[in-house]
């Protein structure tokens, strides 16, 4: 029961921030047809900018300077490096944002070195939060869930309430009609970028205290990025939303358990020893096979649901 | 009908076809003669399997239209089951020389191209690179769990001489290795030509320019899609074992990671996917690249990026497509008219990159290379990285560069213009 609620309490808060990060990555999808694989490199940045402004200016002042900062960067690239490319078409802007995310690695390496940089939680949020049965629930865990649900529904206000979050639904699926009312088109995916990147920028500044801010931080978290953008249905923001959760719970479930093939026959009275054939095969454990999981859960999704759980678009 | 019995063919020598082959074969041979250090060698040697493997992924990407993230996993698992097949052949325990290792490697290659490849073919377009992702890091943390095959961090070792020597040959010499991976890329060049002579490399074609005109014609794009991409594994698998007779040493992180499938479509996208030999151009490149530069400056994989960042965004053609252009202008006599403002675009351009270079080298030696000081070295000038002339200079050099670019960029794109207004006026 213990671990079953603080596994699930910290798989849903690694889930919200996968969300913060996915739904930046969709709303720009469904806007622009642009699949950004550099957005892990901007939740990257995120992390690396918020630590050097937190030198001087602390840290919450950072964790809302910095996501603008991001903000501003994808803004110009979206505007001088994208809208240059999409005269070449889809595959063009797919490969424009493959290439950006080895630069951007390359260039926080040139800048801020090779190896992790010391970016700490600040004292208000270190330590526990709550003592669940016998186990410390962080306060920077808690923080992370707060921080995504805010996120969440300022989202969903700007989009649903406000007049500029009209008239980004409108450009989303009648870009033409929106261009024909005097809309100004282009400036709308600038500002969808920008803010699609500031809010990956906002995951890297709490993705960057809670984990490690390193060169490889945005290689290891954006290919899970994609995964749930699919699964979730590319487009989809409550789609995004859910495959977050359930890829953030499967996995921190999946890293707990230590069940085997050989152990679950071994419970219905097959034994398995060194002399079964493919006995290490029948040895891996869950939290070995872990990795694979959502890969697997992708590779899956895309043969039997290819518009994923809540998409609307196959291809 | 070709090969109707009675009716009369003409069909002249085709001499450039014979000169080109020719002369590349000549090359291939001649080459290591000139430059005998070990170290060119070895250049030689990956630009070889890269230049296979860059040609079995523009089967994909220029020929099929389909644009792949995880091409290394062929490539990879082709070079694990041929460096196990050689290990067992070593011991005695089956039969297989060394120079038909590329078959088997190969062959695992077009097997894992059969099973992953009715998975991912299913779909073209973004969906169809997503998957490649998807089953590229599924099989990159497959090689994490599965210790035995892949060797987890240290990889599986091997060793290419055993046995009786054949002719005298043994694969002990890396000159040797050079030589059997030049036949074979010869071979698998040739081969993959012909491929896309085919009726099927044909089809390739039409499903990539209108899947559903060619799916009124009646053909399976699905099905196209599929056989193509087995036949390109089966190179990269040729490729992948090529790697491991050289190299003797096979990673899972070098080998099926998501790496070696950024690097050969950086390869193949450099070069040209517009045209056969732009691939073979652009694996040269990036051997070069990733051999010779990554040996100066810890930040070639920037320059690479950079560099690919600018073919995407001005010449999506590769380098194969600008040589295209210049071929065309020389040969209606008006490449003498624009080559002074290439030079003056060169020469600007020269200015630029050394600002780049220098920006980017002494950045590097301040945030990560400082321990000993900040003093270095480049193109044999000696400075400090922390004093402020060299930064006025990086400085200098950007602006002047910047403005002198700017001016020869419009005049090479004036004159450019006046020449192909000529062309048109003289079709009319």
């Amino acid at each position: 029961m213990e671990f079953v609620a603080i596994s699930l309490l910290n798989g849903v808060s690694y889930g919200l921030l996968l969300f913060m990060l996915s739904s930046g990555l969709t709303l720009i999808f469904s806007m622009m047809g642009v699949l950004n694989f550099a957005h892990a490199a901007f939740y990257m940045v995120g992390a690396y900018v918020a630590y050097s402004l937190g030198l001087k200016i602390g840290f919450f002042p950072a964790l809302f300077l910095a996501p603008l900062v991001v903000g501003a960067l994808g803004a110009l690239v979206e505007r001088y490096g994208l809208r240059t490319v999409h005269r070449w078409g889809h595959v063009a802007e797919l490969l424009f944002t493959f290439g950006l995310a080895y630069i951007v690695e390359e260039l926080v390496k040139v800048i801020w070195g090779l190896t992790a940089v010391p970016f700490k939680v600040p004292e208000v949020l270190d330590g526990p939060l709550f003592i669940l049965y016998s186990t410390d629930f962080p306060k920077l865990r808690g923080f992370m869930m707060l921080v995504a649900l805010l996120m969440l529904v300022a989202v969903y206000l700007l989009l649903k309430r406000t007049r500029i979050g009209l008239v980004i639904q409108a450009a989303l699926t009648h870009p033409q009609a929106a261009e024909a009312l005097g809309h100004n088109v282009p400036r709308v995916f600038m500002l969808v970028f920008g803010g699609g990147t500031a809010l990956a920028g906002l995951a890297g500044v709490i993705g960057g205290v809670a984990f490690v801010t390193e060169p490889s931080m945005a290689a290891s978290l954006g290919p899970i990025v994609f995964v749930v953008a699919v699964v979730g249905g590319m487009g989809s923001l409550v789609g995004a939303f859910l495959a977050s959760l359930l890829i953030g719970i499967l996995q921190t479930f999946a890293i707990a358990l230590n069940w085997s093939l050989g152990g679950m026959l071994g419970f219905v009275g097959i034994a398995v020893d060194a002399q079964t054939p493919l006995y290490s095969l029948w040895q891996l454990q869950v939290s070995q096979v872990a990795p694979v999981l959502p890969y697997l859960l992708l590779v899956l999704m895309l043969i039997f649901r290819p518009k994923g759980l809540l998409g609307t678009r196959a291809d | 009908m070709a090969g109707t019995p009675g009716r009369l063919r003409y069909r002249p020598l085709d001499l450039a076809r014979w000169f080109i082959w020719g002369s590349t074969a000549l090359a291939m041979a001649v080459l290591p003669l000139l430059f005998t250090q070990g170290f060119a060698v070895t250049l030689m040697s990956q630009m070889g399997v890269m230049i296979i493997f860059a040609l079995s992924y523009n089967m994909l990407l220029g020929q099929g239209g389909m644009l792949s993230f995880g091409h290394a996993v062929y490539f990879g698992l082709g070079a694990f089951v041929a460096v196990h097949v050689l290990n067992l052949s070593s011991k005695g325990q089956i039969w297989m020389p060394v120079s038909l290792l590329p078959l088997v490697g190969g062959l695992a290659g077009a097997f894992f191209g059969i099973l992953f490849g009715y998975v991912t073919t299913k779909r073209a377009g973004t969906t169809f690179a997503m998957i490649t992702l998807g089953i590229g890091e599924l099989v990159y943390s497959c090689s994490l769990i599965f210790t035995e095959f892949f060797g987890g961090e240290g990889g599986v070792t091997t060793n290419r001489v055993f046995g009786e020597p054949f002719l005298g040959i043994t694969f002990g010499p890396a000159i040797q290795v050079y030589y059997l991976i030049a036949l074979w890329c010869l071979v698998s060049m040739a081969l993959m030509y012909a491929w896309s002579h085919t009726p099927l490399g044909r089809m390739a074609n039409a499903v990539r320019d209108n899947p559903e005109r060619a799916e009124f014609v009646g053909y399976d794009t699905q099905r196209v899609r599929w056989f193509t991409l087995i036949i390109s594994a089966f190179f990269a698998g040729i490729a992948g074992a090529l790697g491991v007779i050289n190299f003797e040493i096979v990673t899972a992180v070098d080998n099926v990671g998501g790496a070696r499938s950024g690097g050969v479509l950086f390869a193949a996208f450099i070069g040209g996917v517009g045209y056969f030999f732009g691939p073979i151009i652009g694996a040269c490149v990036f051997v070069f690249f990733v051999v010779a530069l990554s040996g100066y400056t810890n930040a070639w994989l920037l320059y690479l990026g950079l560099f690919f960042m600018l073919m995407v965004m001005y010449a999506p053609g590769g380098i194969a497509s600008l040589v295209m252009i210049q071929v065309q202008l020389i040969a209606r006599k008006r490449f003498g008219r624009i080559a002074p403002q290439y030079l003056g675009a060169a020469g600007s351009a020269c200015l630029l990159l050394a600002a780049l270079i220098l920006t980017v080298e002494m950045t590097y030696k301040i945030s990560v290379d400082s321990a000993e000081g900040t003093g270095m070295s480049l193109f044999g000038v000696g400075f400090d990285a922390g004093t402020r002339l060299p930064w006025a200079v990086a400085i200098g050099l950007w602006i002047v560069g910047g403005l002198l670019f700017n001016i020869a960029r419009k005049r090479v794109a004036r004159v450019w213009d006046e020449i192909q207004a000529e062309f048109l006026q003289e079709r009319a």
